[in-house]
């Protein structure tokens, strides 16, 4: 329906269109400014430790320079699973945000409870995240040592005299 | 409505799905056969969302009718396959990492241990 | 503006499934306190978690259909059963657990709050015609099945079943996914309802997307149960897995996907000439081949494997009379596989003992002298062997007569024909099972422990089971048929 529009008309619309892009060029500015606080806050006041390690070009546990198609620690994965599942956590919450604002109260309540709930399965597991020490790096010193010896073979002293059981 | 009609996107979304299958056919490294598979759950993502976007909504039988444009049902089936997927990728780069911490390699051919 | 409706809850509905991943995650919470060494608390948390669950299920039993959380849930009468199975199979799981897992040395304690996340998947994917909740409920069970594949971390057999099982299940969740998607747009809803209406006043164009939706679900659950030419994940994964694990996804990963396949090929029966054909085939090559493929291995969990592909098939067959013959209910199935579990779960439950000290093989021959070392074992063993063979006082005699009968009233004699030539062929690889039991004596005598009171209580309820169902199929029958 753009068709029968006069220019009187498309130049009211601007300020409009405008108006609605105010909010993301708020967000934009802010970004940047918290950005540039915490860089040049910790330039001003963070600790200045040099190391090899702090001056390589990328310090996140590979080796800047190299052969480029060197496998990269396998720790990594570890890392981005655990950042898939926390960070895909919010789509649930993006979708009900969207029409919890435009509905009614007793959705809103209802709702409210339903986000509860699912919010507290992500606390649980969260904790038992910490708990296992998933997120430690090295799993020899955090994990369980009962749940640890059975990541190597099982030597033959170890096993337990037949019979016993429970 | 202008633009791409609906059989462009499910022309994109079928191909995305071929390349998917083919590519857990032939590929021999469990990384890319699973992102082979990511790639068909991203194709039904697609169909999901260019039918829930084309179409009129319909009430399901016993629903009040809304005044929604288009379904957001479609959307919402995205965004649930979207966290299965996030739930298969840990559990599966966790599998591969207990393999590879018990032989330093991954790889499907080397999958046979199990056999009659 | 849009008023989203506040969806209508059905506690009764929501009870078996809600309480059972309540447990888990209570379970979860005990783990992460992580009592020294000791699953004895978890386990029981779960036991009674699963009690907890049944009574809820059993104090709605046959209320009628309720549609509840926004048509989402569907309570009826057929998912009902379902969830009492599900629930008797992860009874019955959790029972043989123990002791195996610690045989095992297998310190994982979040075992069992997997185990009943998976078996509320189970239910879940049971209870709806809802092709998205079929969909969450599949991934849950499946993703749980994954972990739980993979728990034996020591072994790379464990593993590498996990990572088989991985691999193609999310390649078969692709295909039912991109098949939901394709009936959506023909229909605009997930519900299987809307199919057959859409079916009869829909246009051409809107017919293809359906059948070709349809062919890709039925891909999709076809892997998940195992049927030929889908099934080349099954015998690894039943061999490598940790043999408790094996005995709940032989048996709850069938009753959920096949509650599932029930309500799809109800929606589309009007479009039976389409798709008859090929699947008359599947059910054909599911129950020869498996039965064939069973008699060359030497492996008694392969064996178990081959033969779950082939009740598979005959579970099929009494999709497809269905199809053909609405008024055939879902009573035979849902006693077909309720005498499954018990047969399955059972054989599992004595193949468990099996392990020792941290190793388990579970060739043929390892199960030579079972008579002398474990003679309540050695019985139950022979009990579902005759039973999974279907000869008479079992009940899996009784399941396969329901289905056969069924095959012949639909009109598909050749399909029952294949049934019971299938059913002769599987006697010998049956009955050399329980040959290895009785008969043959062990060469060296073997590191084999004494079972304790879960598996000894497991076997004995599922041989009792199993006769009883037998005895009693007429109360079972109108029970499900209320």
């Amino acid at each position: 329906m753009i068709v029968g529009k006069t220019l009187r008309e498309e130049q009211g619309m601007m300020p409009k269109v405008f108006g609605q892009y105010v909010g993301i060029l708020a967000m934009l500015l802010i970004a940047v400014i918290i950005g540039a606080v915490m860089v040049t806050g910790s330039w001003l006041f963070g600790p200045k430790k040099v190391s090899s390690y702090k001056n390589a070009a990328y310090e996140c546990g590979v080796e800047p320079v190299g052969n480029a198609r060197e496998r990269f620690p396998i720790k990594f994965y570890l890392v981005g699973i655990l950042f898939i599942l926390f960070d895909i956590e919010v789509i649930f919450l993006w979708s009900w945000i969207s029409i919890f604002k435009h509905a009614t109260p007793a959705f809103q309540k209802f709702t409210f409870f339903e986000f509860i709930t699912y919010m507290s399965t992500w606390i649980i597991s969260y904790l038992y995240v910490i708990r296992v020490g998933a997120i430690d790096w090295d799993e020899t010193v955090s994990l369980d040592s009962s749940k640890l010896t059975h990541m190597s073979p099982i030597q033959e002293s170890e096993l337990e005299p037949i019979g016993v059981t429970n | 409505m202008t633009g791409v009609p609906l059989i462009g996107y499910l022309a994109l979304s079928i191909l995305m799905f071929c390349i998917g299958a083919v590519g857990v056919v032939i590929r021999r490294n469990p990384i890319v056969i699973f992102m082979c598979i990511e790639l068909m759950l991203n194709a039904a993502n697609l169909a999901f969302l260019s039918f829930a976007r084309y179409q009129p909504w319909k009430p399901a039988v016993g629903q009040i009718p809304t005044v929604n444009a288009y379904d957001v049902r479609g959307q919402v089936m995205v965004v649930f396959v979207m966290a299965v997927a996030a739930a298969e990728v840990a559990v599966g780069l966790g599998i591969l990492m207990a393999i590879f911490r018990l032989r330093d390699r991954v790889d499907v051919d080397d999958l046979n241990t199990l056999s009659g | 503006m849009y008023y989203p409706p506040v969806p209508t809850v059905d506690p009764l509905a929501l009870g078996p499934v809600g309480i059972l991943s309540l447990f888990g995650v209570l379970g979860l919470v005990v783990e992460l306190l992580r009592p020294k060494g000791k699953n004895g608390t978890i386990m029981l948390i779960s036991l009674v978690g699963l009690a907890a669950s049944a009574i809820a299920l059993i104090s709605d039993f046959g209320a009628g259909t309720v549609r509840s959380f926004g048509q989402m849930e569907l309570h009826d009468h057929l998912g009902s059963i379902s969830e009492l199975i599900l629930l008797v199979v992860a009874t019955i799981t959790v029972l043989i657990s123990e002791p195996y897992l610690k045989e095992k040395k297998i310190a994982f304690g979040e075992f069992y709050p997997l185990l009943l996340w998976s078996t509320a998947g189970a239910m879940i994917m049971s209870t709806s015609s809802n092709l998205l909740m079929i969909f969450l409920g599949l991934e849950v069970l499946s993703i749980s099945l994954y972990v739980l594949c993979g728990i034996s971390r020591s072994e790379e057999k464990s593993e590498e079943s996990a990572a088989k099982y991985f691999l193609l299940g999310a390649f078969s969740s692709g295909f039912l996914l991109y098949g939901i998607a394709l009936i959506f747009g023909a229909t605009g809803h997930f519900d299987l309802l809307s199919v057959t209406s859409v079916w009869a006043n829909g246009s051409a164009s809107s017919h293809n997307l359906l059948l070709g939706g349809f062919g890709l679900i039925v891909v999709g659950l076809c892997f998940k149960t195992g049927m030929i030419p889908f099934h080349q994940w099954t015998p690894d994964v039943y061999q490598g897995a940790p043999t408790n694990v094996t005995a709940f996804m032989s048996a709850a990963a069938k009753v959920a996907a096949f509650a599932a396949f029930w309500r799809l090929i109800s929606a589309f029966a009007p479009s039976l000439q389409y798709w008859l054909a090929p699947l008359s085939a599947i059910a054909v090559l599911t129950i020869l081949g498996g039965n064939l493929l069973a008699l060359v291995q030497t492996d008694v969990k392969r064996i178990l494997a081959y033969s779950s592909i082939s009740h598979a098939g005959y579970i099929l067959v009494d999709l497809l009379a269905h199809a053909k013959d609405p008024s055939i209910n879902y009573v035979s199935m849902e006693f077909y596989l309720l005498s499954y579990a018990l047969m399955t779960v059972g054989a599992f439950a004595v193949l468990s003992l099996l392990a020792a000290r941290g190793k388990e093989v579970t060739k043929l021959s390892d199960l030579n002298g079972l008579w002398k070392r474990n003679p309540i074992a050695a019985v139950a063993l022979v009990a579902f062997m005759m039973s999974l063979v279907g000869l008479p006082p079992f009940a899996g005699f009784f399941g396969k007569v329901l289905i056969f009968s069924d095959a012949v009233k639909a009109g598909l004699v050749p399909l029952a024909a294949v049934l019971a030539v299938g059913s002769v062929i599987s006697a010998a690889y049956y009955l050399a099972i329980a040959k290895a039991a009785f008969v043959d004596e062990p060469n060296e005598s073997p590191v084999q422990r004494p079972a304790t009171l879960g598996p000894q209580t497991a076997f004995v309820l599922c041989m009792i089971g199993v006769i009883a169902i037998s005895v009693f199929i007429s109360p079972i029958q109108s029970f499900f048929q209320r």
